[in-house]
């Protein structure tokens, strides 16, 4: 393998509020390979989108500030990068897909202006070669009639539409890698459904690393090669995809999966959020954040941070090799 | 489109007529009338020159006169100024007035604009507080204030530039200066608060995960945004300052129709008062139609037809 395209390392990030510092993103490590797929599931709050910005540099600074660890792009430290370095990135070798259409894209502008800006600069392309290249890209992401809807402006757009401009617009450059923050959220169902296929089939057939984020485990499930579960600014769980859905080893995952509705599971299936809010994140953790919702505390959950056991997939006290046994029921199917 | 301008244009039209009934009819309440003075003139030339105007004839004969006039264009002649028509002091004053004008509203735009962008790139910061600090004072401050100010400055204690009267390019400056000190305030806080909004805006965190230079991002998916409200202050801006120069224009001599709109309400020239009240209305009613009119162009989310109607 040629080692990976994407790895951060440690990565921590902070907000100065009036309240005080909140830590959003605490020491996360992962790694992206070329081509594949990793979700970053997890609760509202529990800083996906922080630690996917960090990644572009888009944090706004004041009040957010990365204050530790390193983000490796193609052999190359992101952090070390100046802005004039991090533009020639941004859009053209890393492109982003962000949760709300309505609002991320420019009102009062063209689509064909914002669809075609970034490659004639990233690529050096003409005003004619990037209307080709806009009309190429509509074809590619199902958007009937691309001459004419690329004179027209967002709000003559549907939802699903827009996300589809959003996608076109990602894809302009042939990015090696798509950071996508929630494409789906707030799109109605059938929609979801539709734009997840179109991710899954551009993917498959550009060879593009996709970074997924999402707070529904069900978006994972017919996408991600790896799942990365986020609580309280860490990692908290990683593995395949099988891994993570079939043997779940901590019990905030537990949570997530008993949380996801299906249409397929039998009546008898309770569905259970996971009770309780997360924690403030203006605190530090010399603890298991989790412990306090967790219904398999120990004491040692109280006292000490876990950490990575079993090969590093979970962090939690119960996969110490001393910790009781207690098996994640398997309800799901 | 068009029909969108008719109905305009009608609504327009009666407001229009509600203007001149209530002018003519507040003017007629004012005691005095434009041939009394503080001397007296002799009983019989005075009913001469009152029956010359029409002015003995009962208020609706002369009413309904004066409308079928205007109808034709026609403002009637000035009581005051024997031999001239309103229509002709109306055509020698207002280039005055918009000479002026268009000095002070290019002033206003070229300064108020960039400066509430600075402000707004540089919240909290020392060129936002200089930006905010000058606003306040051009807010606070009135026109007449300022023009003295001038005044006393550059010309009498530094002579740098005439005081007073008009004729050539540096005649224009301190009234111009003096006029556009409200709206260039006003403009700088317009531009520097919808430019903080845009920046907040999430598109404006598309612009930056393409990679654009900041450059572009700045000035052609913010300013673009941030740039309506000023858009629509501008109609209502561009006719308050060419109907409402009348204080500058007194302070500085300048011979434009405020100076000459004010004089003839001294006077009681009724027509004069009459004709400008309602060249200024058109004049309203006009800029605020062609600012609907660009609106549509910079912001693609208004059509025309949906408009509120506002005259
Ligand atoms: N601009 C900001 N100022 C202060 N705090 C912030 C800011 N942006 C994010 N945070 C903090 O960082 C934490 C993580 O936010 P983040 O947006 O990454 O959550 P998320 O996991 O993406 O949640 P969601 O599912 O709601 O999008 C939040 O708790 C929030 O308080
Ligand atoms: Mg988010």
């Amino acid at each position: 393998m040629v080692g990976h395209l994407l790895e951060v390392k440690n990565l921590e990030v902070e907000f100065t509020t009036y309240a005080g510092v909140v830590k959003a993103v605490r020491g996360v490590s992962f790694e992206v390979d070329p081509g594949e797929v990793v979700a970053l599931v997890g609760e509202s709050g529990c800083g996906k989108s922080v630690t996917a910005q960090s990644i572009m540099q888009l944090i706004p600074s004041p009040p957010g500030k990365i204050t530790g660890g390193e983000i490796i792009f193609d052999g190359e430290n992101l952090l070390e990068k100046n802005e004039h370095q991090m533009q020639k990135i941004r859009g053209n070798k890393i492109g982003m897909i962000f949760q709300d259409p309505m609002t991320y894209l420019n009102p009062v502008l063209s689509i064909a202006t914002q669809v075609t800006e970034n490659l004639r600069l990233h690529k050096g392309m003409s005003k004619k070669e990037a209307m080709e290249r806009a009309v190429e890209l509509f074809h590619l992401v199902g958007i009937p009639d691309p001459e004419i809807r690329l004179k027209q402006y967002p709000h003559q757009f549907s939802g699903g539409m827009r996300q589809r401009v959003m996608i076109a617009m990602a894809l302009a450059c042939e990015p090696k890698l798509i950071i996508a923050d929630e494409p789906t959220t707030a799109l109605d169902v059938t929609v979801q459904a539709q734009i997840l296929e179109l991710l899954k089939e551009l993917k498959d057939r550009f060879q593009t690393a996709v970074i997924l984020i999402t707070h529904d485990l069900g978006v994972v499930a017919g996408q991600a090669d790896r799942i990365l579960v986020m609580y309280a600014g860490q990692i908290v769980e990683r593995g395949t995809l099988d891994e993570v859905l079939k043997t779940p080893q901590h019990p905030y995952t537990w949570g997530l999966l008993k949380s996801v509705p299906r249409l397929d599971a039998d009546k008898s299936r309770k569905l259970t959020p996971i009770w309780g809010q997360p924690p403030d994140l203006l605190q530090e953790f010399s603890y298991c954040p989790f412990m306090p919702r967790c219904d398999y505390a120990m004491a040692i959950c109280a006292e000490e941070m876990p950490p990575f056991f079993n090969g590093g997939r979970a962090r939690c006290w119960l996969n110490h090799p001393q910790a009781p046994k207690v098996e994640f029921k398997k309800e799901v199917s | 489109m068009f029909n969108y301008i008719v109905r305009r244009l009608l609504y327009s039209l009666a407001a229009l007529l509600v203007v001149v009934t209530v002018t003519f009819l507040f003017m007629h309440i004012i005691p005095g009338g434009p041939f009394q003075r503080e001397k007296a003139l002799p009983e019989a030339i005075r009913k001469n020159i009152e029956a010359r105007y029409k002015l003995d004839q009962p208020l609706h004969i002369q009413y309904i006169d004066y409308l079928s006039h205007l109808i034709r264009g026609d403002l009637g002649p000035s009581y005051k100024y024997r031999g001239m028509t309103v229509n002709d002091i109306i055509r020698e004053r207002f280039p005055v007035s918009v000479e002026l004008g268009t000095v002070a509203i290019l002033l206003a735009l070229f300064l108020g604009i960039p400066s509430g962008i600075l402000a707004a790139l540089h919240q909290s910061k020392f060129p936002d507080y200089l930006v905010m600090f000058f606003s306040t004072i051009g807010i606070a401050m009135p026109s007449f204030v300022i023009g003295t100010l001038l005044m006393y400055f550059l010309s009498y204690k530094w002579g740098l530039l005439p005081s007073a009267t008009w004729g050539s390019p540096q005649h224009v400056i301190m009234p111009a200066i003096a006029l556009a000190g409200l709206p260039t305030a006003y403009i700088a806080r317009l531009t520097r608060s919808s430019m903080l909004e845009v920046l907040s805006q999430d598109y404006m965190k598309t612009a930056i995960a393409k990679g654009l230079p900041r450059r572009r991002i700045l000035w052609v998916h913010g300013i673009k945004n941030a740039i309506i409200p000023v858009v629509t202050y501008l109609g209502p801006l561009v006719a308050g300052i060419l109907t409402g120069s009348f204080v500058v224009e007194n302070i500085f001599a300048v011979p434009g129709l405020g100076k000459h709109y004010v004089t003839s309400i001294y006077n009681r020239d009724y027509t004069v008062i009459l004709g400008v009240t309602i060249f200024y209305c058109v004049l309203l009613i006009f800029m605020n139609l062609l600012v609907d009119l660009v609106y549509p162009l910079i912001d693609p989310r208004i059509k025309l037809a949906e408009r509120k109607e506002q005259v």
